[in-house]
């Protein structure tokens, strides 16, 4: 496929499709959490209203430049994540821009979001937002610690810093999986998925009845619409990312969806099940278990 | 009357809102006017809905996620809470909890209000963005309820921010509350609920009102 | 019991004695031997606990009475101070040397009263009313109802029943009276 025409058409095509499916997705968790309570909670079609609500207030109010770039870089980071990701594998059209070394380049993108949401919260001036924001760059460095000694275990194992390429070699039924044959890495890749959802146990980021909504506290109307916007990609991209390493990749887009909700749902049962844990607990723990799981992983590829 | 005299001179003063003289890091000294440079003091506008079929899709959708700020004045604010129990379970009609003004776009006022608490009732009421509406509860913001006579208690809400829904009762039950959830849905869908804009059209009436119980202004007019 | 008051009455001018329970006792003194009265009984007594400081208007009168509360945690015994002060210019002696919180208690009583405490500590800032230029509003010559009417727009139509005549006519419609 040579016309980039084409391929820049499927990628916004892949995106809207990914869009939605985050939307909805995000309203059947809510439905599950909701169950979980025993309650019927909120319609599963919910999130779009809040999205159209909250692009359609009339009045939003600025507090400088880096507040408005906190959003877009946050969107650029779920964007860019997107980008780079092949979603299906083997079809021409919906791997995106991916190339040799997309792997780190994800990496990259996956911490820049979180870059520009601290810089444009610490604009915002709240102090909540400050709290908000240390604590969520300091348990987002100990996740990437078990997260990057699996990936890096994953890219010995198959000579490779290639998404394709690590899909390729997991083809062939389930045993040909990472989760089959590196047990460890994806151990720790999954512990550290948890926190990079930010799910409970590990949502005192944004810890809605602690500290007012965290770092988006001084965020409204569209700047907030920007933000939920990238939360639904982001979500879908991050569970990509972990199925394309882990778990096998997906054929077809029934796969892709079947296999990032359970792995999202994975985040969603540990949440039900856990309260939330403190700063220092859940930094420790990220630097207990999944960091030793990373290490072994390393030493028997 | 020499008690007269002394209460004159102890006036409330915020802190936070005096001038004052900063050493930033390069050395240089910076003089701050909290009441200049961190608020905004320009007069609210009216903003005109939009076209016809265009604005009723937005009201419903407006309508259909209210995200509740829930300010906790009187005995009201325990009733909340329970609103989000799986007994009453307001998140079925779109009714979501959200801890700061910004985001939301239902004011709760929960009860009776003294003018120190009317204040921050009107400090987070200009914070929310437009469209905004407010759900009054109880009887005391009615009419002042069994406070009707207290010298601190004000007596009718809807002198000092436009009201949208009262929910009568002292206190209203959930049930009720969720009725009057259900009231302002229907008024936002029948786009009668301009509170905002009324707010801002009879802007010094309502200013007016203010000013005359809350004696120690220290804020802005209008500090959105 | 007996015994503290006794010892306080051998050094002290107590007008009167109120004895409520075995425990506790109201004693009234004068103004200025109040302070040193509670200095003695945290001293010496050891009624180191200080419950409350509270004021009783008595507009006819023309006083206030203040009542100083304190327990005795060892011996479980509680006792009130009671002292007079003139309604005009009230003024007492601070006491907020003997227990910091005491101070808040003043500053209180400043707000909603009028009564001076001159050296407490921020006694002259507002506490609970922000900016408050009537006269103090829990003294007894404030109407407080007129002040809501004037100022808080009443809503026309407010109907007042007198509770135990109204259940009478509702409950008992055929009885006379």
């Amino acid at each position: 496929m040579d016309n980039i025409a084409i391929k820049l058409l499927f990628t916004l095509l892949g995106l809207f499709i990914v869009l939605n499916w985050g939307l909805i997705q995000a309203g059947i968790m809510n439905k599950i959490v909701a169950r979980v309570g025993k309650r019927i909670g909120m319609p599963v079609y919910q999130p779009y209203f809040n999205l159209i609500k909250l692009y359609s207030k009339r009045t939003s109010i600025t507090h400088g430049v880096m507040f408005y770039l906190g959003p877009l870089f946050r969107l650029s980071g779920g964007v860019g994540m997107f980008l780079f990701m092949p979603l299906i594998f083997g079809s021409e059209y919906w791997s995106n821009f991916s190339f040799a070394g997309d792997v780190v380049l994800i990496l990259y993108f996956q911490f820049f979001g979180m870059l520009g949401m601290a810089l444009g919260a610490g604009e915002g001036g709240h102090p909540y937002s400050a709290i908000g924001v240390s604590r969520g760059l300091s348990q987002w460095t100990t996740i990437e610690l078990p997260l990057t000694l699996a990936i890096i275990s994953i890219a010995i194992q198959y000579h490779s810093l290639s998404f394709t390429d690590i899909v390729a070699a997991q083809q062939g039924g389930i045993t040909h999986w990472t989760m089959w044959t590196n047990p460890l890495a994806t151990a720790a890749g999954m512990l550290a998925f948890l926190g990079t959802m930010g799910h409970s146990p590990f949502d005192l980021v944004k810890a809605p009845n602690e500290i007012p909504i965290g770092p988006p506290t001084e965020y409204h109307s569209t700047f907030l619409g920007v933000l939920r916007t990238n939360a639904a990609i982001l979500h879908v991209v991050e569970s990509v990312l972990f199925m394309n390493l882990f778990f096998g990749g997906a054929t077809s887009w029934f796969e892709l969806i079947l296999k990032t909700f359970l792995i999202y749902f994975w985040s969603v049962f540990v949440g039900v099940v856990f309260p939330r844990f403190r700063i220092e607990q859940s930094v420790s723990w990220f630097l207990k278990v999944p960091l030793i799981l990373g290490i072994l992983a390393i030493i028997f590829i | 009357m020499a008690i007269e005299e002394q209460n004159k001179k102890n006036k409330f003063i915020d802190p936070d809102l005096e001038k004052r003289e900063i050493l930033s890091p390069d050395g240089e000294i910076i003089k701050i006017d909290p009441m200049k440079d961190y608020f905004c003091d320009a007069k609210p506008k009216v903003h005109e809905p939009a076209n016809k079929v265009i604005e009723k899709f937005l009201n419903w959708s407006r309508a259909n996620s209210l995200w509740v700020l829930a300010f906790g004045t009187g005995c009201g604010s325990i009733e909340i809470p329970s609103l989000m129990t799986s007994r009453f379970d307001a998140n079925r009609f779109g009714v979501q909890m959200r801890p700061t003004p910004r985001q939301s776009s239902v004011f709760i006022i929960s009860g009776y209000l003294a003018v120190k608490t009317l204040k921050r009732v009107i400090r987070s009421y200009e914070q929310m963005q437009e469209p905004r509406y407010v759900v009054a509860l109880g009887s005391c913001t009615v009419n002042g309820g069994m406070y009707y006579d207290s010298y601190n208690t004000i007596n009718r809400l809807d002198y000092y921010i436009p009201v949208d829904v009262y929910v009568a009762g002292c206190m209203p039950r959930p049930e009720a509350m969720l009725a009057g959830f259900n009231k302002l849905k229907e008024r936002i869908k029948a786009g009668r609920a301009e509170g905002a804009n009324e707010y801002a059209e009879k802007f010094d009436w309502y200013k007016a009102n203010q000013k005359k119980i809350i004696k120690d202004w220290n804020m802005p007019d209008y500090n959105w | 019991m007996e015994q503290i008051l006794q010892d306080i009455g051998k050094q002290f001018k107590i007008t009167d004695i109120v004895k409520k329970r075995d425990n506790l006792n109201f004693i009234t003194c004068e103004k200025e031997q109040t302070i040193s009265l509670i200095t003695y009984l945290r001293d010496i007594k050891g009624f180191s606990h200080f419950v409350l400081l509270s004021v009783v208007d008595w507009i006819e009168d023309g006083v206030f009475q203040l009542v100083y509360f304190l327990n005795n945690p060892d011996k479980k015994i509680d006792i009130g101070i009671r002292t007079m002060i003139s309604r005009e210019n009230a003024t007492m002696t601070s006491a907020h040397h003997l227990w910091e919180q005491i101070a808040t208690y003043q500053r209180e009583l400043k707000e909603m009263y009028g009564i001076d405490f001159p050296g407490s500590p921020r006694v002259d800032e507002s506490f609970i009313l922000e900016g408050w230029d009537d006269i103090p509003p829990m003294r007894r010559e404030f109407d407080t109802k007129k002040y809501s009417e004037e100022n808080f727009f009443p809503r026309e139509g407010r109907e007042t029943n007198d509770p135990e005549e109204y259940m009478k006519k509702k409950l008992y419609p055929d009885e006379e009276k």
